[in-house]
């Protein structure tokens, strides 16, 4: 989630009021946005990607007077006509979606110019899906000839100076050279042809969705006019990251003008600053906040959300995006009404707990071995593919991860014991016996499944002393299985894990529940363990069916 | 008194009943070692037992010690070299022959000698044929008077080292000129130990120790019934002990049974399942549009060998499909874009355990409701570790299905809960989750730190979530909360790595969540 910083000074400017530092934190916290910080004149706050309305001083002053009551209800702005035009060609159709607009009479200063800046990145970063969704850019109106075009052109065929470069260079060598280029490539993969703002005199103000021109798309402190236009692959997006920059320039002191945009079969005008209508029950709002608010009340709740109302619709303002149900608009009355003054009731409702029957069971494993003095472990579902099959002297198929974190958790583990023994290698300082044990889920491949993959749950036992061998395990098993009147024979079978002759499966109803064992040196060798093991792992899950169905 | 005495007479161990009677005597540690006969490891043991109940006090005192070195061993029986040089040519001059052979002095002592008593003036040297003859000055009868002294003073180690602050002056003056020579006297560090009895050790070792006191009671002698005339010895009942440790479930899974339990009072049912799902499953039906950031690899694990694995979707996963393309019967507008089956057959670790609430809606009939569901398990979240992030924890997952459930019963959930958790504080902020609206943050405050710590997610499920799964727009609240800060902050774990770290000390060691 985004992260800005506001101008305290300027904030307290916009809002035309001073607040004690303990109200502003409280009145952002509940406004819906995460206070990080306050260090002298600036606040660090997290804009929540819902609000990307937000991600402006002008904006969040704009939406915090309207929550402490200052300039509350719908904000109405004038759009005036430019007689200005945009073409678009046809040819873009990798990026369809543009709108732009003009603002006049802005004074620009360091701070306002960083204002600016902070306010595209982020937008661009959230609300534009990293430029994928939209990007954004804002140009000195006064170096532009009209009308502008947008059209899709091959790279090869352009050369212009990019942002921050001193000369021109071709534009297929922006994503070879430029940051911008580097870094949002993938967006373009497959495309030949790049769209490009371009003036009437050929000039190049911007190559999308990588960089604006250094000579036509640079603000500065003697920028009065600017030119804006956002492009993307969804026209609502687009638009209405159009709504949120003129608005905050005109919050600024702008004035809003209009651009004719000329398609190849239709015109429309934009920026549309009227606001949306959604219908609004207020039984509905009562009966999920669990209030009694009357009609007024619900008013001057939207209105401190920045909210019109009209006959039973709240007017959305053009510029936010997150409105798609009422229950959006329930939220915004629930932070107005604020979140602290609601009640905590727990309602006499009678239900019946329940706990798992596998989770019972379970318990009783755990509390057995526990009696038996051992240890339970807590290890990790992820592990090395070279644990789990190498280092157990095994070949299997394993599950792998696309990205992991790193190659020590790479794959999902399909048996707990290359686990257990990772954690008698790491305790070989620490007093011994060392008896452990886990119950914990693996993973293993089935096609069957509709995500091709089978978990169950495993129960691992591990006996670590000088003076263990086979038997004692087998002791251990016998207790267990005993203790749940399962009868059992046990099988001699091979296992490449463990000594050859000291290695047997457990068979219940002729069908193998796992098996026990003593370690082969080779294995112990591999952890580096210089202590005898035996153990078992046993298929839980079937243990639990077999216990439920004798019970 | 008297009583006293006797009760810590027969509490005595066998090894302190040997030592004590010897201490009168003997008040050194190594003269207690000679005379009872024990090991030294024993009589330590003893002693260090008698000075804990008082009965002896120890004194240790830092001082330096002379004492004879190899050379000064020899020298203390025959004479310093220069001694026996001057005493051969006392009474008379003599050749070199006849004193090496008076004096016993090998050749390389006798040059050492003549070298040094040549500077000190001690002899005069004539040169005679092939031959040296010597003569002892008058300067050189002072220098043998005062070896006299260095030689008395060598004597006086043969005994016993001696501690230099009992030197006479003489003394100290001998010393100081024999440790600048080789080996004669060596100066050493002492931290003596001198015992002596308290008055109570005085009373006690008046006592008859030669009653025979029993140590243990065996079978052998309940089965000859020899207990009936057996003194047996009062054991310090209040002595440390070695310390012991035993079977015990792991620190963090006992912290999770108490949070089921708590559920489980509050009348909740518990709900299990898998950790891989498809995308579908753990995102898609919870309204997370598809282009949402947390879908990027950067946050979530997929499954595949390189490339991403894709699983198989239900039959009818269109009618999740629309509701993200146009809100469908919801009436809401939806996340207006082309919802991709690609992108929900992906398989992943779940992100959250919110993925089971979804799949219980999905069960539910109407008939069932209202009804209480909550889960603990595990979520993974593709983070790297370090001493505050984990890429697999546990969350606490629940919901609540209740045609009159509303926002201020979520607020009395949570707070119940965190109650019983032991932090009745329970604030909430407004956030922002795509399938919650309203959407709050829980914050609980610490009891001791006095800080709001943030614990999870919740809210009321969005109607875009619950009418597919449930086939109505009946209130669900929900939670995801995390466990981690309120588990490692019990435990007093800094780094939260430790969880499963599993250092088998560290287990065996921690305390119980005593809750």
């Amino acid at each position: 989630m985004p992260t800005i910083v506001l101008k305290k000074s300027v904030l307290e400017k916009v809002i035309g009021k001073k607040l004690p530092i303990d109200k502003l934190k409280d009145r952002i916290s509940m406004l819906g946005t995460n206070l990080e910080k306050i260090e002298s004149d600036e606040i660090h706050v997290e804009i929540f990607p819902n609000r990307p309305d937000l991600l402006s001083e002008q904006g969040f002053a704009r939406a915090f007077s309207s929550f402490i009551g200052i300039k509350t209800g719908l904000r109405e702005y004038k759009i005036k006509s430019s007689n200005c035009k945009v073409i678009v060609d046809k040819s873009v159709a990798m990026r369809p979606y543009t709108a732009c607009a003009i603002v006049k009479n802005l004074k620009f200063n360091d701070e306002r110019i960083r204002e600016i800046i902070q306010m595209q990145e982020k937008l661009a970063t959230t609300h534009g899906r990293k430029r994928k969704k939209s990007c954004y850019g804002i140009y000195p109106l006064q170096k532009i000839n009209f009308p502008i075009t947008y059209i899709a052109k091959d790279p090869k065929t352009i050369k212009f100076k990019p942002l921050g470069f001193k000369e021109d260079i071709p534009a297929d060598k922006i994503e070879e050279l430029h940051p911008t280029g580097k870094e949002y490539k993938q967006i373009t993969e497959s495309w030949t042809k790049y769209p490009f703002y371009i003036d009437c005199k050929g000039k190049v103000l911007s190559m999308l969705p990588y960089t604006n021109s250094d000579d036509l798309g640079k603000i500065d402190e003697t920028t009065k006019d600017v030119f804006i236009e956002c492009t993307g692959t969804d026209y609502q997006n687009v638009e209405i990251a159009l709504n949120m920059f003129v608005t905050t320039l005109a919050d600024m002191g702008g004035e809003i003008y209009s651009i004719e945009m000329i398609y190849p079969n239709k015109t429309s005008t934009t920026p549309n600053l009227n606001p949306s209508e959604m219908k609004i029950d207020i039984n509905y709002v009562n009966k999920r906040l669990g209030l009694n608010l009357n009609e007024k009340e619900m008013i001057k709740y939207l209105a401190s959300m920045g909210f019109g109302y009209k006959n039973g619709k709240a007017l959305i303002p053009s510029y936010r995006a997150d409105i798609l149900h009422q229950v959006d608009l329930i939220e915004d009355i629930a932070i107005a009404y604020g979140y602290e003054n609601f009640e905590e009731i727990i309602p006499k409702v009678a239900t019946i707990a329940q706990e798992d029957e596998f989770e019972k069971f379970k318990k009783k494993i755990i509390y057995l071995l526990i009696g038996l003095n051992f240890l339970e472990t807590n290890s990790y579902h992820l592990i090395p593919k070279t644990l789990q099959l190498n280092n157990m002297n095994i070949q299997s198929e394993v599950i792998p991860l696309v990205d992991p974190i790193s190659i020590e958790y790479n794959t999902l583990r399909s048996w707990l014991l290359p686990s257990l023994l990772q954690i008698l290698k790491e305790n070989k300082h620490n007093e011994y016996p060392q008896n452990i044990f886990e119950i914990a889920t693996v993973f293993l491949p089935d096609k069957q499944k509709a995500t091709l993959v089978d978990e169950k749950q495993h129960l691992s036992i591990v006996l670590c002393n000088p003076e263990i061998d086979y038997t004692k395990i087998k002791q251990v098993i016998d207790y267990l299985l005993r203790m749940f009147s399962i009868e059992y024979t046990i099988k001699e079978t091979a296992h490449p894990s463990f000594i050859p002759g000291r290695v047997a499966e457990v068979i219940v109803n002729k069908i193998s529940l796992g098996f026990l064992g003593e370690l082969h040196p080779t294995v112990l060798t591999n952890f580096t363990i210089d202590t005898p093991i035996a153990v078992c792992e046993l298929d839980c899950n079937m243990l639990f069916e077999l216990v439920s169905k004798n019970n | 008194m008297q009583q006293d005495i006797q009760i810590l007479f027969e509490k005595l161990h066998p090894l302190e009943r040997k030592v004590l009677p010897l201490i009168k005597e003997n008040n050194t540690p190594d003269k207690i070692v000679l005379a009872s006969k024990l090991q030294e490891v024993e009589v330590i043991r003893a002693l260090q037992w008698l000075e804990n109940k008082k009965i002896i006090t120890t004194k240790e005192e830092l001082k330096e010690v002379v004492l004879l070195d190899n050379n000064g061993r020899t020298y203390s029986k025959i004479g310093l070299p220069e001694q026996r040089f001057l005493e051969a040519i006392k009474s008379s001059s003599q050749m070199t022959d006849e004193i090496k052979k008076f004096a016993k002095l090998d050749e390389a002592e006798y040059s050492v000698c003549i070298g040094l008593l040549r500077r000190k003036n001690a002899v005069t040297i004539k040169k005679e044929a092939n031959n040296l003859q010597i003569t002892i000055t008058e300067e050189g009868k002072k220098v043998l008077e005062k070896q006299k002294y260095d030689y008395q003073f060598l004597r006086s180690l043969t005994a016993e080292e001696r501690d230099i602050a009992s030197l006479t002056l003489d003394e100290t003056e001998s010393m100081n000129e024999l440790k600048q020579r080789k080996d004669i006297i060596r100066i050493e560090l002492r931290k003596p130990k001198t015992i002596s009895l308290t008055e109570i050790g005085k009373e006690l070792s008046k006592m008859n120790f030669s009653v025979s006191i029993t140590e243990k009671l065996t079978q052998e002698m309940l089965k000859n019934n020899s207990w009936k005339d057996a003194k047996f010895r009062r054991f310090d009942v209040e002595i440390n002990v070695p310390k012991i440790t035993g079977g015990k479930r792991h620190f963090e899974n006992q912290a999770i049974e108490y949070v089921k339990q708590i559920w489980l009072d509050m009348g909740f049912k518990e709900m299990t399942g898998n950790y891989v799902h498809t995308a579908y499953q753990d995102l898609d039906m919870l309204f997370v549009p598809q282009d949402h950031p947390a879908r990027t690899m950067q946050d979530t694990f997929y499954l595949g060998n390189k490339k991403i694995m894709h699983g198989r979707l239900p039959k009818d996963f269109k009618k999740i499909k629309y509701v993200h393309e146009n809100g469908a019967d919801t009436g809401s507008k939806g996340w207006r874009y082309k919802w991709s089956e690609e992108e929900a057959s992906k398989i992943l670790l779940r992100t959250h355990t919110t993925v089971l609430s979804a799949l219980k809606l999905q069960q539910l009939k109407k008939q069932d409701l209202p009804a209480k569901f909550f889960t603990v398990g595990k979520v993974f979240r593709n983070e790297a570790l370090d001493w505050k992030h984990l890429f697999e924890f546990y969350q606490i997952d629940g919901i609540v299905i209740d045609p009159n459930a509303n926002f201020k019963h979520l607020k009395g959930y949570l707070r119940e809960f965190f109650g019983k958790m032991g932090y009745p504080d329970v604030r909430i902020r407004p956030a922002h989750f795509p399938y919650t609206e309203p959407s709050v943050e829980v914050d609980v405050l610490h009891p001791v730190k006095k800080e709001w710590i943030e614990l999870g997610g919740a809210g009321i499920f969005r109607p875009e979530v619950v009418i597919p799964l449930l086939g109505e727009d009946i209130p669900v609240l929900a939670w995801g909360l995390g466990t981690g800060r309120i588990v490692s902050s019990y435990y007093g774990i800094t780094d939260i790595r430790d969880m499963y770290k599993n250092d088998l000390k560290q287990l065996r060691e921690m305390k119980l969540w005593i809750k």
